[in-house]
């Protein structure tokens, strides 16, 4: 093994992970919001809702293009796999973001007859985060392959586990949503959001416990490395900090403060992925596939690599760039539409 | 995978990707139309262009975001419905998809931010910086998708080991030998088709009596721009044709139906081929005319479907008749423009009611035209996916019946319901046109810790007026 075809694979890992990590968290408040729908029925703090990501819906969604894109790109095996094993989630998902996405325009051209866009938005975004949850559930249990190719049923992802973290995304990104209206909201929807926060870290809490007593129940493979030693003080951090950042976060919902607590739920989303991607580790496709295995080769993945080590910085520059050129609270009557 | 199923997985991604490319072809073309009104605004300062740019906006905002729904579904679904596709080709296609991304994706999606929601948050120069950049982030992504495209037709720049494209040399891959005619037809054929669409929408408010100055804009842009596009388009489809035929030759067969490649090709106009008689019945024709267009010479040969196996030939019906529905349309278009532009060099367009009314229905030829033209071209390589590399039957995912089937319909239903609203409330927008009550709509809402710009003012004092639209002439 050349050290190109060691390290490129690794180092593709990590970018992939780092986009499914900035999808969840950019696109994970955005689908929030229209969790968040079903419970705010008042039309007006529904189009601030809508207006405080109206700009940045199109720019979140593209992680979801990069990461699945990206998978092409440099693991063609894995997608060939992945794709076709969660074929019924991935397109009940899609035609889910084809709900929403066009409810950020659809809604504002048919006022005042809007409502079915309304409950678009809002099913669009909860069927989709529920599909995400979904196959994340499906992937920690595992696919089935056989001869480098996809050899379960339709509904192999329909099982107990996957449904429950399906649940529990939704709530996890209603948490983040209600975080980010704490900094771009005031007044009464700001109050409410910071009062639904502190339900909802309580539900996540439970929910990420759950889902890491019931992981290794479903998973010898994960039991196997979570539980025995020395791998248990390795891993020990992460529950730890887990904890400590939760606390943290319901200490800055109580005082008032409107940043911190965004970005500790946000802390919290990166902790529980830390801890999938060390159970998950090397592998593509568990159980079968090691990144080596599913990779592309090195002339696809360097060729890939170099385009990506000079433009992902400028991508993420300007998406800074945008979202600090729209800072600031959204009013009530003054969106930007 | 069985025929059925297999069946099912091709109807289905062309029935998706058949909707997708409806918006591309509008919103390539729109970004350079706003982007050049908001420059042209810039340099002038007349309020009716910044109105026409707000107007166009409003409705680039609804075909963008269909644009963008459908296309991701796209690229995912190259892996739920062709995964044996993305092993065998994946190493090849995976990076000009993964660039698509990085260079075009990301610049639209981003600045679309500041372009739809920043005319009072940002100066006018970056916001109109914003349009320019989503226009060339649209120009970028045909780009990168179309060098993949080209590819599956015309391979180039790998290797093949143990049945798997590797690439070798990244340049030839790009820049292979269809991609250069294809880049520049389908380009021109969005320009086309949204040059198309605003001369169609500034005859409508002309034969209306409404909004006569920006009406007056659009054709003569609309005009303009379709005067020169569709002979060129001729020109660039020649060119493609030609290129086909050293690459492809069972495609050009088809789309001629010409059948004995040892006699020279009479030009079809109208034909019913018979792919089981090997030959056509009904047929119209114009003597040695398709030798001379693809050979240059009266009774040059060319190869004939029959010169293929049976295997190895693309369908017939589908190729040959989108073939003519394009060109046809491509006939249309030149007549079109040339007929226009001489009414506006005569000063008669604006009074030309007999050209203006027929002119205000022809905003579906261009879209028409895009869907029959990759009709031929995705159509005519089959049985091939990727040229010669490998063939459609082979690509598909180990996918059941039952779940293909069923997405398949829920795909129909979602998709003639949800773009058939967008289309409804695009022709709303157009309806109500570029009025104060569109321009209202947002600046009043203008966000309260910044000024109002100079423009938005100005636009908002404009359209108070009534405008003066008696200076005919003075404009372009
Ligand atoms: C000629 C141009 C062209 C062609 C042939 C295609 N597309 Fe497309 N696509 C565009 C031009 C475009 C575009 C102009 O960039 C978008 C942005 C919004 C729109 O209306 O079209 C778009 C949007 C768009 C998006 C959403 C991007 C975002 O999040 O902003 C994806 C993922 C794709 N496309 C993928 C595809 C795939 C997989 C195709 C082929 C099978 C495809 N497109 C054909
Ligand atoms: C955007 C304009 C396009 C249109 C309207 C279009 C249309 C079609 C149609 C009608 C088919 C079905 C052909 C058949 O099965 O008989 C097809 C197949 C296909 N096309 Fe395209 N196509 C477009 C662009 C692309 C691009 C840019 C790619 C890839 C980079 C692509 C990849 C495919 C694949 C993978 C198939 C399925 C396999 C096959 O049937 O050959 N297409 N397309
Ligand atoms: C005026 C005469 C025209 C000629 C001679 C012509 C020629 C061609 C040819 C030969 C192809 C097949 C390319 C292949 O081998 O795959 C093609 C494809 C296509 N045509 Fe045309 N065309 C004409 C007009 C138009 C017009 C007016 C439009 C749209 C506004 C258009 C849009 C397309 C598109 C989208 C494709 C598929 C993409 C591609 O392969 O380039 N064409 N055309």
């Amino acid at each position: 093994m050349t050290d190109m075809s060691y390290f490129l694979p690794l180092i593709w890992a990590g970018l992939l992970g780092l986009a499914v990590v900035l999808y969840v968290v950019l696109d994970g408040f955005d689908l929030g919001l229209g969790i968040l729908f079903p419970i705010t029925p008042a039309e007006q703090d529904r189009d601030v809702m809508m207006n405080t990501v109206a700009p940045f819906w199109d720019g979140n969604e593209t992680w979801l293009v990069f990461g699945g894109g990206g998978l092409f790109v440099t693991f063609p095996l894995a997608y060939a796999i992945i794709m076709p094993a969660f074929y019924l989630p991935i397109i009940i998902m899609l035609l889910a973001l084809v709900f929403r996405g066009v409810a950020f325009e659809f809604r504002w051209v048919s006022k005042p007859n809007h409502r079915f866009w309304d409950i678009a938005f809002a099913w669009g975004s909860i069927i989709a985060t529920f599909m995400q949850g979904i196959i994340l559930g499906g992937f920690i249990l595992g696919i089935s392959v056989k001869d480098n190719a996809f050899a379960g049923g339709s509904f192999d992802w329909l099982a107990p586990f996957p449904i429950f973290t399906g649940l529990a995304l939704v709530v996890g990104y209603a948490l983040l949503a209600c975080t980010w209206l704490l900094i771009k909201t005031e007044g009464e929807l700001a109050k409410r959001s910071r009062e639904r926060a502190k339900i909802l870290l309580v539900v996540v809490l439970i929910a990420m416990a759950v889902v890491s007593f019931w992981t290794p129940l479903v998973s010898e493979r994960i039991a196997e490395r979570w539980l025995t030693w020395p791998n248990i003080l390795y891993l020990s951090p992460v529950p730890l900090l887990s904890t400590i950042v939760a606390v943290q976060c319901w200490r800055s919902l109580n005082s008032k403060q409107e940043l911190a607590p965004f970005l500790y739920a946000t802390a919290l989303f990166l902790l529980g992925f830390l801890g999938l991607a060390i159970s998950t580790m090397p592998y593509m496709v568990p159980p079968t596939l090691t990144f080596w295995q599913a990779a592309a080769p090195p002339s696809s993945q360097g060729f890939m690599l170099v385009g990506t080590l000079i433009l992902l910085p400028a991508v993420l520059a300007y998406t800074v760039f945008t979202y600090w050129t729209f800072r600031g609270k959204v009013r009530p009557g003054e969106g930007y539409h | 995978m069985d025929p059925e199923t297999l069946f099912l997985a091709r109807a289905q991604f062309a029935f998706t990707v058949a909707v997708h490319i409806i918006f591309p072809s509008f919103t390539i073309g729109l970004a350079a139309f706003i982007a050049t009104l908001l420059v042209r605004w810039r340099l002038t300062g007349r309020e009716h262009l910044y109105r026409l740019a707000r107007f166009w906006t409003k409705i680039f905002a609804v075909s963008f975001a269909m644009g963008v729904v459908s296309g991701i579904v796209l690229s995912y679904q190259i892996g739920t419905n062709w995964s044996q596709f993305s092993v065998v080709v994946g190493n090849v296609l995976g990076p000009l998809l993964g660039y698509e991304v990085l260079t075009a994706f990301f610049l639209e999606a981003t600045f679309l931010g500041i372009m739809l929601f920043g005319w009072n948050r940002v100066s006018p120069n970056l916001h109109v910086a914003s349009a320019i950049l989503v226009a060339i982030g649209t120009s970028m992504s045909a780009f990168w998708i179309l060098a993949a495209n080209s590819w599956m037709h015309t391979p180039a720049g790998h290797e093949m080991i143990n049945g798997i494209a590797h690439p070798v040399d990244w340049w030839a891959i790009i820049f292979n030998p269809s991609f250069p005619y294809r880049f520049a037809h389908m380009f021109t054929a969005c320009y086309l088709t949204t040059s198309i669409v605003i001369l169609a929408v500034g005859a409508r408010y002309m034969i209306a009596g409404r909004f006569e100055e920006e009406a007056k804009t659009m054709l003569r842009m609309g005009i303009g721009m379709v005067a020169i596009l569709a002979p060129l388009q001729l020109v660039i489809g020649d060119q493609h044709g030609l290129n086909t035929l050293e690459y492809q030759p069972a495609k050009v067969a088809a789309m001629e139906a010409h059948w004995d490649g040892s006699k020279p090709a009479d030009l079809i106009l109208f034909a019913l081929p018979d792919e089981e008689a090997e030959k056509n019945h009904y047929e119209l024709s114009i003597p040695y005319g398709a030798s001379l267009i693809l050979t240059h010479h009266w009774d040059g040969l060319f190869k004939g479907l029959k010169d293929f196996s049976r295997e190895d030939r693309p369908p017939v019906w589908p190729v040959f008749f989108a073939f003519r529905i394009m060109v046809g349309i491509g006939m249309v278009l030149i007549g079109l423009g040339l007929l226009g532009a001489a009414l506006w060099a005569t000063g008669r367009l604006f009074a030309s009611r007999w050209y203006l009314w027929p002119a205000q229905h022809v905003w579906p030829l261009g879209f028409i035209a895009i869907l029959a033209g990759w009709w031929v071209t995705e159509t005519g390589r089959q049985p091939w996916i990727a040229h010669g590399i490998l063939r459609t039957a082979d690509a598909a995912s180990p996918v059941a019946y039952g779940a293909v089937l069923t997405t398949l319909i829920l795909f129909v239903l979602v998709y003639t319901s949800v773009f058939s609203m967008g289309a409804f409330y695009i022709n709303r927008l157009i309806e109500t046109g570029p009025s104060k009550r569109i321009l209202e709509a947002e600046t009043d809402k203008a966000m309260p810790s910044r000024p109002l710009s100079g423009g938005t003012a100005a636009a908002r004092e404009a359209t108070d007026k009534h405008v003066n639209t008696t200076r005919e002439g003075a404009d372009d």
